[in-house]
């Protein structure tokens, strides 16, 4: 359970770029968190919500996108998104295949509006 | 309303004092290693039998995190080598800062090798970057072989998987073809070695690993 931690550094992070706003609201902001990030985006909302409760945040909406984790085949070289944790190339059925994405866990945008 | 692209990492002040880590890590030719597992897998038993057999002028220190207590210094300090406790006093994971911390007054001079063991938790420590050369997943067979599929996030980012306690395999149902094959789905390619802290079988294994990795960091450095 570091989804705490998380949510905090989303909201620091945020904080910075609205401190350079001062003229506009925060509405929303934006989060990309891989499937294989090792953060569970349920209890990310939970702690950010439980975070911007009786703040001046309390109306911001945290978006969670949730990329998939793409692999390519070191045979065919097709690439592909992983289901069930199947890391095997769906196309000619090798096993040996390279990461290529889904372990992000970035900050994406943030949706201001005038005050 | 106004779109602010941000594209940046969340944990971005833990990765650059990961960064700045690694930087001093590399800058004294050390090589830290990350130990991580569920709680009781085996990582202080691993370390116990690892220090043990390191000859007393080995330049060697370990960091040991917990969330409470001081056992595990206390277990692991009888062999001679620096080690100290991290005692993160309810959070689940180490972060940079608190390595940093830790290493404020050790001198790295006089390191060649770095054992992290962290918090036992097979989720929250694999998204914390210490500056470590490699993750190190401790799993023992006490556990299950499905580990690998339902903790990817840790298995896709630890470099060798340590399988622990195969002296239980008689007693417990545990598949290990299956564990093999489960780790090399969600990591294909990683390393594993069998071992039992208590028989010491596979410890050899381990050991060479050890020198192999001592050596290719030695020489890594040298080249740079």
């Amino acid at each position: 359970m570091h989804e705490f931690g998380i949510a905090n550094s989303v909201l620091d992070a945020a904080r910075a770029e609205a401190q350079l706003r001062p003229s506009m609201r925060l509405t929303k902001i934006a989060v990309r968190v891989g499937d294989l990030a090792g953060v569970d985006p349920d209890a990310l909302s939970f702690c950010f919500e439980a975070l911007v409760k009786e703040t001046d945040w309390e109306l911001v909406v945290l978006e969670i996108e949730r990329p998939a984790q793409r692999r390519r085949c070191l045979h065919c070289g097709s690439e592909f998104v992983v289901t069930n944790h199947n890391t095997a190339c769906p196309a000619c059925g090798e096993a040996l295949t390279t990461f290529l994405s889904g372990n992000e866990l970035e900050l994406a945008y943030l949706e201001m509006e005038d005050l | 309303m106004n779109r602010v692209p941000l594209e940046r990492k969340v944990l971005s002040e833990n990765d650059r004092i990961a960064a700045e880590l690694r930087n001093r890590f590399s800058e004294h030719n050390i090589l830290c290693l990350n130990l991580v597992s569920s709680p009781g897998a085996g990582k202080t038993a691993l370390l116990a039998r690892t220090l043990e057999a390191f000859p007393r002028d080995q330049r060697v220190a370990v960091l040991t995190g917990d969330i409470q207590t001081d056992n595990d210094a206390v277990r692991l300090a009888r062999f001679g080598f620096p080690v100290k406790q991290i005692t993160t006093g309810g959070t689940c994971h180490l972060d940079a800062r608190m390595i940093e911390k830790a290493l404020s007054d050790w001198r790295l001079e006089h390191l060649d090798l770095l054992f992290i063991e962290n918090v036992g938790n097979l989720v929250c420590p694999s998204s914390y970057d210490l500056g470590e050369a490699a993750k190190i997943v401790v799993l023992s067979v006490a556990e299950g072989e499905e580990k690998p599929l339902k903790y990817p996030a840790m298995f896709h980012r630890s470099e060798l998987l340590i399988l622990n306690k195969i002296d239980l395999l008689p007693y417990v149902p545990f598949n290990l073809a299956k564990a093999h094959q489960n780790a090399q789905m969600v990591h294909p390619g990683i390393e594993t070695i069998e071992v039992s802290c208590v028989t010491g079988e596979g410890l050899q294994q381990w050991q060479r690993w050890l020198e192999a990795r001592l050596e290719a960091s030695r020489g890594s450095f040298a080249a740079t």
